[in-house]
């Protein structure tokens, strides 16, 4: 009987989805107590960064696992990539404790992106939730850059307290230089606080924008999501105008393990940013 | 030999070889020359698999000759029950299927994706060396070609391709086993999957055992098919033998163990999430998984990210998973789907409706394992029954 | 052009759809008050007599909590009621009522809204469908503060 040819079929790093390329920290930035910003470069000079506002990458620490963060830096920086994540979670905590010149597997960028180019000439009323301002950063990014073709932008931001307020100075920044309209509120403050204490809901309903021209982009905890598209509703915007940013579990970001399966699709590749009229059906559904 | 039987094929004149068979062309092999086929894809080095009776079930595994097949067996599957049982006519297919099903070759329940190397706080990534493999699979039922087709919309033709599934279903050879009797929980014929072989195969064979003879009908399916059969012994068969073959399939469509309403299945359970039947069958679900893993098409699948003592050496391995696992849809602290009931309709709404919307056809292909291996016998073709007749008699009387 | 203070009332969103001939009676308890930053306008415990229209500035509504000390848990703005504490008896405020900044109000006297509406259930109707509806969308919110949503969740 013949002897089977043994020839190795090695996998290209580039054709195998699973395998994270390589990373390098060059800054770490601590945002709260509780969230910090990693700077990354890769590791092979040639490679350029690209992605759109709302994609994420599944980071990798050696040894300890892999978990999917949303990309929050600028689509225009080809040069390093940024990632804000709060520390949670084993890998998480694991990627607190990484410090510049450590290194990182990433894979991606996958999913849905926010919607912008065919939106010129809108509103754009933007409500995000703890973390979630994050994704959202690369659409305030994006938007600031050509700010002409928008007419009014609103920001409306919730944070447990004035201490886990993501990005203060760039949001101060943007307020003043770029005619942002930003509006934060806490759950809670300590007397001395002069901002908003209360929900984002009632800053919804009061915010400056013109329902029938707005686009509305969401991204937080899926209550405070429910909340802020009732309110959204009732000033008259419609379902195929407003956008959030949906959230599973996640494993191979691929379509395949199956985790992040929410009703009829996969947050993977049919988000994380779904058009709310295409989840409309399921969103709030309890255990879907 | 009695008068009015017809002589084997051996009897006819010993294993003589027509030129090459022509696709769509029927031919006739006995056991025996099936054996001889076997072994030109031995000799052709194909791992060759097929049905085998192993601790009281017919499972996959390598066979050598057509003696390591259930030769003489058939299998009783009733709601939570399998049995094998011994059969007369010396059948080497006279079963249907067991536990397994293909997908556990082409999708190994267990693979090792890379391994990682650490040193001076600098890792390197050493991708997964995968020997290309050439199965041979004989044995393959109607219902598992459809799964096949629709695994390979999974794994291949998505906006990725799995490396390993595509390395292993190059190559494959498939001789596929008409049904010429219907399982216990069979419902092929109502997904329209079966029970005779379709596309998709190199060769198919219907079993014919009657009046004396036991041989096969053989169809050609692909050019490869042909190549092969080529290579042994056959006969051309008559008009009267491809009729018989065919009653006899028609026969088995004919006494399916259950039947599914498939229309506008999708929709119906679309309408009916909240439906009280859900935390009826979740009374009786134990969240075993046993269901997903028997089933054919399921793919779900675990990323696991290990390391060794020295944390210097990592792995990452992909295991099967099943969405009735704790764990499975955990996030931000809780699982999304924690009870049994939002598990259940997950499985049975995903492979019945989501699957149309993800993949274009339906998940299910009517095999029975989920009802056959089910501990406590929970019947997909049931729960789906009660839903529908549940709205009829709600419209009649409204 | 002058905003009489039956002007302001009448095109209040509280007051939408407010029964025309009930207007003139709760301008009559109504008038404009003003105070400066960092002023509490009541304290826990007080009598709660009387309920505000902030027309510009900020209140926040604060409790002083042992370990925590003042603590904000809502704030009143431009265009929103502030105290409800008027409509059921004890009438004494739960919290203190302390202004971030400048603000101008309307103030109106609920202890004789509260004795007309007793009269007038009409009236009394009127303002406690009203007033239910800013204590639910108040409660609404509190309980998603409570959820504490943006917490820790491993």
């Amino acid at each position: 009987m013949a002897t089977m040819t043994e020839h190795d079929v090695t996998q290209g790093l580039s054709t195998d989805p699973m395998i994270p390329q390589l990373y390098r920290i060059d800054r770490v930035r601590d945002e709260t107590d509780d969230t910090f910003t990693l700077s990354l470069v890769p590791e092979n000079g040639d490679a350029k960064i690209s992605f759109l506002p709302g994609q994420f990458n599944m980071l990798y620490v050696f040894g300890t696992g892999e978990v999917p963060i949303s990309i929050s830096g600028s689509p225009a920086v080809t040069s390093f990539l940024e990632h804000t994540t709060r520390s949670v979670g084993i890998v998480t905590k694991a990627m607190g404790l990484l410090k510049p010149g450590d290194h990182i597997g990433v894979r991606g960028p996958f999913g849905s992106h926010w919607p912008l180019n065919e939106e010129n000439g809108r509103d754009f009323v933007i409500i995000s939730g703890g973390i979630g301002l994050a994704p959202l950063r690369p659409v305030l990014y994006y938007l600031m850059a050509q700010r002409e073709k928008y007419r009014k932008i609103v920001l409306l931001y919730g944070a447990r307290t004035p201490e886990d307020i993501l990005f203060r100075k760039e949001l101060e920044r943007w307020r003043g230089k770029f005619d942002l309209e930003v509006q934060v509120t806490v759950d809670r403050a300590a007397s001395g606080w002069r901002g908003n204490v209360g929900v984002v809901t009632p800053l919804v309903a009061r915010a400056p924008f013109d329902p029938s021209n707005t686009v509305a982009l969401l991204c937080g905890p899926e209550v405070m999501m429910r909340f802020a598209i009732m309110e959204l509703q009732k000033r008259g915007v419609p379902h195929d105008r407003m956008y959030l940013s949906m959230e599973r579990n996640m494993k191979c970001a691929l379509g395949y393990c199956g985790h992040c399966q929410y009703g009829p699709g996969f947050v993977c590749k049919d988000g994380p940013v779904y058009r709310f009229d295409q989840i409309a059906s399921v969103f709030g559904k309890s255990e879907v | 030999m009695g008068a009015g039987q017809r002589s084997s094929p051996e009897q006819r004149g010993r294993g003589m070889t027509p030129k090459a068979p022509r696709f769509n062309s029927c031919l006739i092999m006995s056991p025996a020359q099936l054996d001889q086929l076997l072994q030109v894809l031995i000799k052709r080095d194909y791992e060759v698999l097929g049905p085998t009776v192993h601790e009281g079930a017919v499972v996959y595994d390598h066979v050598s000759s057509t003696k390591d097949l259930p030769v003489g067996w058939t299998d009783e599957q009733s709601g939570g029950k399998y049995r094998l049982k011994r059969r007369e006519d010396g059948a080497l297919f006279g079963f249907v299927v067991g536990p397994q099903s293909w997908k556990k070759f082409l999708f190994p329940p267990v693979a090792r994706l890379w391994q990682a190397h650490r040193s001076n706080g600098l890792f390197e990534i050493v991708p997964e060396v995968r020997k290309p493999t050439k199965f041979a699979f004989v044995g393959v039922r109607a219902c598992e070609l459809h799964a096949l087709g629709i695994q390979d919309k999974v794994f291949l033709q998505g906006p990725f391709v799995d490396p390993v599934y595509k390395l292993h279903r190059e190559n494959i050879f498939i001789v596929a086993v008409d049904c010429i009797q219907a399982g216990g929980t069979c419902f092929c014929s109502s997904m329209k999957t079966g029970p005779k072989a379709g596309a998709g195969f190199d060769l198919a064979l219907t079993e014919v055992i009657q009046e004396g003879r036991h041989q096969f009908v053989v169809r050609v399916g692909t050019k490869a098919g042909a190549d092969l059969l080529s290579q042994a012994p056959h006969e051309n068969a008559t008009p009267a033998d491809v009729e018989c073959a065919e009653n006899l399939v028609a026969e088995a469509a004919k006494h399916m163990g259950r039947t599914l309403d498939v229309n506008g299945i999708k929709e119906m359970l679309y309408r009916n999430t909240e439906h009280a039947r859900w935390d009826q069958v979740a009374d009786r679900c134990l969240s075993c998984s046993n269901c997903t893993m028997v089933c054919p098409t399921c793919f779900c699948s675990n990323v696991e990210d290990l390391t060794d003592l020295s944390g210097q050496q990592a792995e990452r391995w992909r295991k099967w998973d099943s969405c009735f696992t704790t764990d499975f849809s955990y996030i931000h602290g809780s699982s999304v789907r924690s009870t049994p009931r939002s598990k259940y309709r997950q499985w049975m709404m995903h492979k019945l409706a989501y699957w149309f919307d993800q993949f274009g056809t339906s998940g299910c292909v009517g095999c029975g394992r989920c009802i056959t291996w089910c501990p406590v016998g929970i019947d997909i073709t049931e729960e789906a029954r009660v839903i529908r007749e549940s709205e009829t008699f709600a419209s009649a009387a409204g | 052009m002058i905003h009489t203070l039956e002007s302001v009332i009448r095109e209040h969103p509280f007051f939408q759809d407010f029964p025309a001939e009930h207007l003139p009676f709760i301008t009559g308890c109504a008038k404009n008050v003003q105070f400066p930053e960092k002023h509490f306008i009541f304290l826990e415990g007080d009598p709660a007599n009387e309920f505000y229209f902030i027309r510009s500035g900020a209140v926040s509504i604060e409790m002083v909590i042992p370990h925590l000390g003042p603590t904000t848990v809502q704030t009143v703005g431009e265009g929103e009621i502030l105290g409800w504490s008027w409509v059921s008896p004890p009438y004494r405020w739960h919290f203190n009522a302390k202004t971030l900044k400048r603000t101008r109000a309307l103030v109106f006297d609920a202890k004789c809204l509260r004795a007309k509406c007793e009269e007038d259930h009409d009236l009394g109707f009127e303002m406690l469908k009203r007033f239910a509806n800013i204590i639910t969308e108040r409660l609404d919110a509190t309980r998603l503060q409570l959820l504490d949503i943006y917490g820790h969740d491993d």
